[in-house]
């Protein structure tokens, strides 16, 4: 047969079996849809941790009081030797691989002022809190060392508490009280959305380590300790450094374990992206379960519609058809059958993508290579079940061909 | 009568079913001629459809010889069978064998499709063509069940004609219709016999076997009978008595 005539036979033979192409092609559609949404989500999900651990800012160090479990025994809650400030000031006089160093002192208060109040964190940090974090200033400014040293009661609100408390206007200058503590507002954050620890990065307000710690946390403690490395090819001399001079500051001698844990980015990396990846295993096992399942939908089909399909081959034999011309035929329409319905399947994915990541809050990522192998997958399943048994039916007698039943 | 178009020598047939071995045909050894007329008679299971299919090329014998236009046929490959069925042999079947939910026209094109040399420059004049010529003209685009039986078996004698063949084998062709529209069929076959078509069927109706010009009778798988009728009935006649007979009724 001529090409065309071919391509026009299976089409017409494609149409002539409404239902049954539907069928077939639905199994791919659904098969290659599937996969490529549920992975698509997987590495969406992988994504956004990523995205947000790297905007815990650059080269980051934290330093938590109390010893790493992962280092053998727990000492228990009595050993644990708390920061204070002679840490702080320990490590900026004496380190050289870090560029930046806060320390944060964290309290929870409800604020009064502008138009309402609101219940949020108080973070107490050094000027150079906002450098570590890569964090920047919507309007106003931030405070200064200044600041710090005169204990000077003035804050940086997070967006969110900008939105509660003075919707519409300028807090600039306005004065909101926390704890009954007046502050004065000299600077709002930009939006910066979900953190990856889930929490929120604009439900805060950031003043000065020195006047949190007089006002509002009533003491001398600190939670932990952010710096930030020069280099991020330094980022271990930075740690093991940091380490030494903690080490000292704390009056341990040889042998003794830190009473402290440091912690950097790529800890906090690969501890968050582990449930990920178990997530993008998991929607991925679904998703090819659904392929199996679709691809046995399409067997089904394919197998169901054999008998009507030998007949139709008997009669192509006997009017002079050769079994290549069969085959030919078949692989056409399975071909034909198999790209429509992966095309379909891949549209249906971009849109189900497209609608996750403007309308909802999981974003979907496609990747090429998951396009490719779902449709070349779905695709070889009805090509394989739609040509093997025609190839079956092609090299039989003509008769035994029209007489199968 | 010209040159011998078929010619088997001790063909035989055997199925095993199970453990039996049914002989379907055992020494059949027979000539037909060029222009002939032939009616394959016998009972049912005699191995009459058998005999059809291997000088059809549809099947195979167990053993013997069958020359098509003096070409040994258990010498050809498959696709060279598939081009016999193509080029020397229009089929016709008891059960019509039309490709359904597929119109008329494109039923009776589709030989012309497998035809590698394309000898038929333009399928679709020539299907209309043989479609006017079994008087379906005006169905050009009826899907099978949108024509009567007769109406279908038309069809498939056009796509036995399609490709201009020497050669008609028919197993029954009016095994599924009514006597009227039998008769109108075998009219068809005697017309194109006249054209010089090679003709041979199967009827086990004594009534239909007389028009042809010559009856071969199976029983068990070998020739009974082998003989001329001198004076074959003329289909166009028996249609006109029939319509006689049926004048009065309508008035
Ligand atoms: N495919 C087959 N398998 C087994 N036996 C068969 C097959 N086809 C025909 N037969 C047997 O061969 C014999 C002849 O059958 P057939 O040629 O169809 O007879 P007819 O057409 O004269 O009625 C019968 O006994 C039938 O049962
Ligand atoms: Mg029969």
């Amino acid at each position: 047969m001529k090409f065309k005539n071919i391509l026009m036979a299976a089409v017409k033979s494609i149409l002539k079996s409404r239902m049954r192409s539907l069928l077939t092609t639905l199994g791919i559609i659904i098969g290659v849809a599937a996969v490529i949404v549920m992975v698509s989500i997987g590495a969406g999900a992988q994504q956004q941790v990523e995205q947000q651990i790297a905007s815990l800012g650059s080269n980051l160090l934290i330093i938590f009081p109390g010893a790493s479990n992962t280092g053998g025994v727990n000492r228990g809650a009595g050993s644990i030797n708390r920061f204070t400030m002679d840490d702080v000031n320990m490590l900026k006089d004496n380190s050289t691989y870090i560029k930046a160093i806060s320390p944060v002192v964290r309290a929870g208060a409800q604020v009064i002022g502008g138009s309402g109040n609101w219940n949020t964190s108080i973070l107490g940090v050094s000027p150079e809190y906002l450098d570590i974090r890569s964090w920047v200033l919507e309007s106003g400014e931030f405070f200064t060392n200044k600041d710090v040293v005169a204990r000077m009661k003035v804050c940086v609100l997070g967006s969110e508490v900008k939105k509660n408390l003075f919707p519409g206007s300028d807090p600039i200058g306005e004065l909101i009280r926390i704890r009954n503590v007046p502050f004065k507002v000299i600077g709002v954050l930009a939006e910066k959305g979900q953190s990856a620890m889930g929490t929120n990065n604009d439900d805060l307000i950031l003043a000065p380590s020195s006047s949190v710690l007089d006002r509002l946390s009533g003491g001398r403690y600190i939670n932990f300790i952010q710096a930030s490395a020069t280099r991020l090819d330094q980022m271990s001399k930075a740690q093991e450094e940091l380490r030494q001079i903690m080490r000292e500051s704390h009056h341990l001698h040889d042998g003794e374990d830190d009473d402290f844990t440091i912690r950097n980015q790529a800890d906090l990396t690969d501890a968050a992206t582990a449930t990920t990846k178990v997530l993008t295993l998991l929607l991925g096992s679904v998703a090819a379960v659904s392929l199996i399942v679709g691809g046995i939908g399409i067997m089904n089909i394919m197998l169901v519609s054999v008998t009507e399909r030998t007949r139709e081959i008997g009669i192509r034999l006997s009017i002079g058809a050769r079994a290549s011309d069969i085959l030919v035929q078949f692989l056409t329409e399975a071909i034909i059958l198999s790209l429509s319905g992966g095309m379909i399947g891949i549209f249906l994915a971009l849109g189900i993508a497209y609608v996750l990541n403007n309308y909802s809050s999981q974003p979907a990522v496609i990747q090429p290579a998951v396009i490719l192998i779902s449709f070349g997958f779905s695709g070889a399943v009805g090509v394989f079940f739609g040509f093997y048994p025609a190839r079956k039916a092609a090299n039989l007698n003509p008769i035994d061909a029209l007489r199968y039943e | 009568m010209g040159k011998v178009i078929i010619e088997t020598k001790h063909l035989t047939k055997k199925y095993t079913v199970g453990e039996v071995d049914v002989h379907a045909l055992r020494d059949v050894s027979l000539q037909v001629k060029e222009g002939e007329f032939v009616a394959i008679m016998g009972a049912s299971g005699s191995g009459k459809s058998t005999f059809m299919n291997i000088i059809g090329c549809l099947d195979q014998p167990s053993s013997g010889d069958y020359f098509l236009d003096g070409v040994l046929t258990s010498k050809l490959n498959k696709n060279e069978y598939a081009e016999i069925r193509n080029q020397k042999i229009g089929f016709v079947f008891q059960g019509f064998n039309l490709l359904s939910r597929t119109t008329a026209i494109e039923n009776v094109e589709l030989p012309l499709m497998y035809d590698r040399q394309h000898r038929i420059k333009n399928p679709r004049q020539k299907a209309i063509e043989v479609l006017n010529r079994v008087g379906l003209g005006d169905r050009l685009d009826h899907v099978p069940n949108q024509l009567s039986g007769g109406q279908q078996q038309r069809v498939a004698i056009a796509r036995a004609l399609v490709n201009e063949p020497s050669l008609i084998l028919a197993d029954e062709p009016t095994g599924n219709l009514d006597s009227r529209t039998s008769v109108e069929v075998f009219g068809l076959f005697q017309q194109l016999n006249s054209e010089g078509i090679t003709i041979v069927l199967v009827t086990h109706e004594r009534d239909f076997a007389n028009f042809a010009r010559r009856i071969v009778e199976l029983r068990d798988g070998k020739v009974k009978n082998d003989f001329m009728i001198q004076n074959p009935l003329i289909a166009l006649d028996e249609l006109a008595k029939l319509n006689q007979m049926e004048m009065p009724n309508e008035v």
